[in-house]
């Protein structure tokens, strides 16, 4: 199992579902504190992704012979074996 | 605007093909209460929607419902991936097979073609928000009977379906909370 995919899709998922309740009540003090946390923790898990396995949007894609944003695995391909 | 990240939103790991299951989940897709027509009727909606929290929060369940198309079309491509004739014709796959092959195709689990029909914007808060809510509830019927099968052989990807139920339960309580603020109609 990749678990820097993991951290930052758990960060993701828990973001994602912070944001909907954000969306209704965006003056939540408490919401709004979590949400800048697991932000940044998001962001750390994040980068140390990148640097490991590559991009995961086109634009951090860099290479002077090959774009890299064709190379790696897919995601419904990947796999833990 | 939107911008593909390549991950999935959950990761699917499914141990063994099984053309039946495949057959049923694919609905999950394609079918009236499947993740293209909640993928479209938020980000149809959400134009015409009065207050910015709607706007908001339209966006990003819609958002949300394209990562859950990826999620279950990896499902369904890892659970048709290397199958025999003979268990393609056995499990019944081979209605669909014969027209698309393993591709992956939106129908419902009758084999019906995804439609336009399966959702409605109207540009009424009141009448959008109602139908978001019931297509919520609709998604939290379809679930149990899929998870029963799902636990049979693919326990790995079975939590999935858990999870979403609950949060289908949720988008449900959202809407309905929304209505309930929106005022007397």
């Amino acid at each position: 199992m990749n678990d820097l995919l993991t951290a930052v899709q758990m960060y993701d998922f828990y973001l994602k579902e912070l944001q909907l309740y954000l969306d209704t009540h965006p003056t939540c003090a408490d919401a709004l504190a979590a949400y800048g946390e697991y932000n940044d923790l998001r962001k750390k898990a994040y980068d140390m992704y990148l640097e490991k396995y590559g991009p995961l949007i086109p634009s951090q894609a860099g290479g002077k012979e090959r774009f890299s944003w064709v190379d790696d695995t897919w995601p419904w391909e990947r796999s833990d074996d | 605007m939107f911008e593909y990240e390549k991950k999935l939103q959950y990761p699917i790991k499914i141990k063994k093909p099984d053309a039946a299951l495949a057959k049923l989940i694919i609905t999950q897709i394609g079918g009236p209460d499947g993740e293209l027509g909640a993928s479209q009727r938020y980000l149809s909606q959400r134009y015409t929607a009065p207050y910015s929290e709607v706007k908001g929060l339209l966006t990003d369940i819609g958002t949300e419902e394209l990562s859950h198309i990826e999620m279950v079309s990896a499902i369904l491509y890892q659970l048709t991936r290397g199958l025999s004739i003979d268990e393609i014709k056995k499990s019944g796959f081979d209605t669909y097979f014969v027209d698309h092959t393993s591709a992956i195709y939106p129908v419902a689990a009758s084999g019906a073609p995804f439609t336009a029909t399966y959702f409605q914007s109207k540009g009424d808060i009141i009448t959008d928000l109602t139908e978001d809510m019931a297509a919520d509830a609709a998604v939290r019927q379809t679930r149990p009977s899929l998870k029963a099968d799902m636990l049979k052989d693919c326990r790995a990807s079975c939590k999935i379906f858990l999870d979403n139920l609950q949060q289908s339960t949720a988008y449900m309580l959202i809407f309905l909370y929304l209505i309930d603020r929106t005022g007397p109609i």
